[in-house]
């Protein structure tokens, strides 16, 4: 067994002739925050997108704590322990903040339609275990008070926070986060630092971000991947990777 | 210990058509209740299980099923021919009903499962062409079964229930209210409206959106199956002609006016509707084409009374939801609301009126104008 939680091997996609994302070998070890960078249309979300099962790879292969998760449905992976964020919040926009954490844990506690249609005993445990253990959640993001709201009705900063909220109920073993940071002000930036922190230690998780403001990234990320047209470019220590002139140029032109 | 409270909004579904069904029981004792009305009260149950079921789907899952009528013709042919049969060798009339309604049902959510199969895993419109198209080929095979009456029709009046219909098409409203309550306020509830909003987030949050989607498709298809086999025992002979696609439209316009996925303003939206629609028949029986054109007129004006920005103010005021926040405010005083899951849709911090931005350029006497600036506070 490797101490890898997630390793890919080759991966890549190609759509038509279009390389999209190709021969990333990515090893994040377990309790890891690893970061994802590169320039605009380098594949970040791509590769998001493969590991979450949105896209199926055309090469290579990838491995959850050594299972083998490629060619699998989304649901599955999410089941298998992959969520993630995405980069345009998709929250469920017409239901309660608390519905929201609700709908995550929905695979926490099994009971039949059957058996929620007759209202049957598994029916009523199954909702309180899964009420109790959102409200618990929220209240880790400080969302509590507003568990009544329409999502959508959030401001911005918390939608995003919602929505990290969420795929935390799935209870992933990797948390992929899809820009977290975009569209935040430094301090709620700030505080989104000591969340992330925060929730790593709390639920035992290990976490793959894609981020653009480069103080987050050096702030929170152990080490880091910079891709650069659908190629790794390099990788590495975090301080070490951002002085590297290679990168520099990709991210200023040369 | 957790004490009992009675919660108005839980139950006020059951509560309308429970006040409906006693009333009209108590109106019959008396020996009050019309031929027609009676007619109509189970006209209007079968409207209301319709248009419930197909809220499931349109309202909560947010697919377009346009063959909602081919359903309740599955449900009423082979509904209505085990209820001839099962006739002579059960004696009691409600339990043939019942059963019927059963075998009904489940004939029509195994035509919805083979519908849903291959169609539910697409994305678009598949549905509703398919469904369409499953509206006409069904109606037209059973026309042409010789065992099903062929061209006459299947012949019912052997079972037909005459003006006691009502009470048990009441009591299957009941029972479709239950079902799609029960299964909305639930985990798979919660699951079905995250389709409906995303379905990319809801499968990137493990939901088995396949699964979920036939579901609901199954259980939909069942109740108009039930709905079809009441229809069965109101009218006879079961006239293929009936379910044709303006029937699946007729029953789609009652959920879009009621509002999606709202169960109250569907039921509401489906009794008016049908109630407007038979007295049209019946008042003007000779001109099929007036009555056409006035019931599209009325529709029309509901459309533009429920959206037109302008009518805003009176909207509000004369609204039925107001009118039950009132009485619920009269005879509840100062009930909080406990932890139900619904979004507050008054406390959604919002400073812009949506609704002034909309009808801004619709209204060049009232241009819309924002807040002048707040005045600086003096440190």
């Amino acid at each position: 067994m490797s101490d890898f939680l997630l390793e890919t091997r080759d991966l890549g996609i190609s759509f038509g002739g279009l390389k999209a994302v190709q021969g990333v070998n990515l090893t994040v070890k377990k309790g890891e925050i690893y970061g994802l960078i590169g320039p605009n249309g380098a594949g970040k979300t791509t590769l998001f997108n493969l590991l979450a099962g949105v896209y199926r790879p055309t090469t290579g292969r990838f491995f959850l704590d050594g299972e083998d998760l490629t060619g699998k449905g989304s649901a599955e992976i999410n089941r298998r322990g992959i969520a993630r964020t995405f980069q345009n919040i998709r929250l469920f926009s017409n239901m309660s903040v608390l519905s929201n954490v609700m709908t995550g844990l929905g695979n926490r506690a099994a009971c039949t339609v059957f058996e929620s249609i007759f209202r049957l005993p598994r029916h009523r445990r199954a909702e309180k275990e899964i009420h109790d253990e959102a409200r618990e959640i929220l209240g880790v993001f400080g969302l509590d008070e507003e568990r009544h709201l329409l999502s959508s009705g959030l401001p911005y900063g918390k939608q995003r926070k919602l929505e990290i909220a969420r795929a935390i109920a799935t209870h992933p073993k990797l948390l992929l986060l899809d820009e977290p940071a975009a569209g935040m002000n430094p301090q709620e930036t700030a505080e989104l630092v000591a969340t992330i922190r925060e929730i790593r230690d709390r639920f035992d998780l290990t976490v793959l971000l894609i981020e653009h403001d480069m103080s987050f990234v050096s702030g929170l990320c152990d080490r880091l991947t910079v891709l650069n047209f659908g190629e790794v470019l390099a990788e590495g220590a975090c301080a070490q990777v951002l002085r590297d002139p290679e990168v520099i140029r990709a991210y200023l032109g040369t | 210990m957790k004490t009992f409270r009675f919660s108005l909004k839980k139950y006020r579904n059951y509560l309308i058509v429970a006040a409906v069904l006693l009333l009209f029981l108590a109106i019959d004792l008396f020996g009050g209740l019309r031929r027609t009305d009676a007619n109509l009260l189970s006209q209007i149950a079968i409207s209301v299980i319709l248009a419930l079921s197909l809220n499931l789907v349109v309202g909560f899952l947010g697919e377009l099923s346009l063959g909602h009528a081919g359903f309740m013709c599955v449900g009423a042919y082979i509904g209505g021919y085990a209820a001839v049969a099962m006739h002579g060798a059960i004696g009691s009339s409600v339990l043939v009903l019942l059963l019927s309604a059963l075998i009904g049902g489940v004939a029509a959510a195994l035509a919805g499962f083979v519908i849903g199969v291959p169609t539910l895993r697409l994305k678009g419109d598949y549905l509703a062409i398919v469904t369409l198209a499953f509206g006409e080929i069904v109606r037209t095979l059973f026309r042409n079964q010789a065992v099903f009456g062929g061209a006459l029709g299947l012949d019912t009046s052997s079972i037909r229930f005459g003006t006691k219909l009502y009470i048990p098409a009441l009591l299957l409203v009941l029972f479709t209210l239950f079902v799609v309550q029960n299964l909305m306020s639930s985990k798979h509830g919660r699951a079905i409206k995250a389709i409906r909003d995303s379905e990319i987030a809801a499968r990137a949050s493990g939901i088995a959106v396949t699964k979920y989607k036939l579901t609901v498709f199954v259980i939909a298809a069942f109740f108009a199956g039930v709905a079809g086999v009441v229809y069965a025992h109101h009218t006879s002979p079961v006239d293929y002609g009936y379910f044709s696609f303006n029937t699946s439209i007729d029953i789609l316009v009652m959920v879009v006016l009621g509002g999606m996925g709202n169960l109250t303003g569907t039921m509401i939206s489906a009794a008016a509707l049908t109630f407007i629609d038979v007295k049209l028949t019946t008042a003007l029986s000779l001109d099929a084409a007036v009555r056409n054109l006035l019931y599209a007129l009325i529709l029309i004006l509901l459309v533009v009374w429920n959206n037109a920005p302008a009518l805003r103010h009176a909207r509000e005021k004369y609204s039925l939801r107001t009118l039950f926040e009132k009485l619920s405010k009269k005879f509840f005083p100062k009930k909080a609301e406990e932890d139900s899951e619904s979004a507050a849709w008054d406390k959604i911090p919002t400073k812009i009126p949506m609704d002034a931005i909309l009808s801004a350029d619709l209204q060049p006497d009232r241009a819309f104008t924002p807040d002048p600036p707040e005045k600086e506070e003096k440190p």
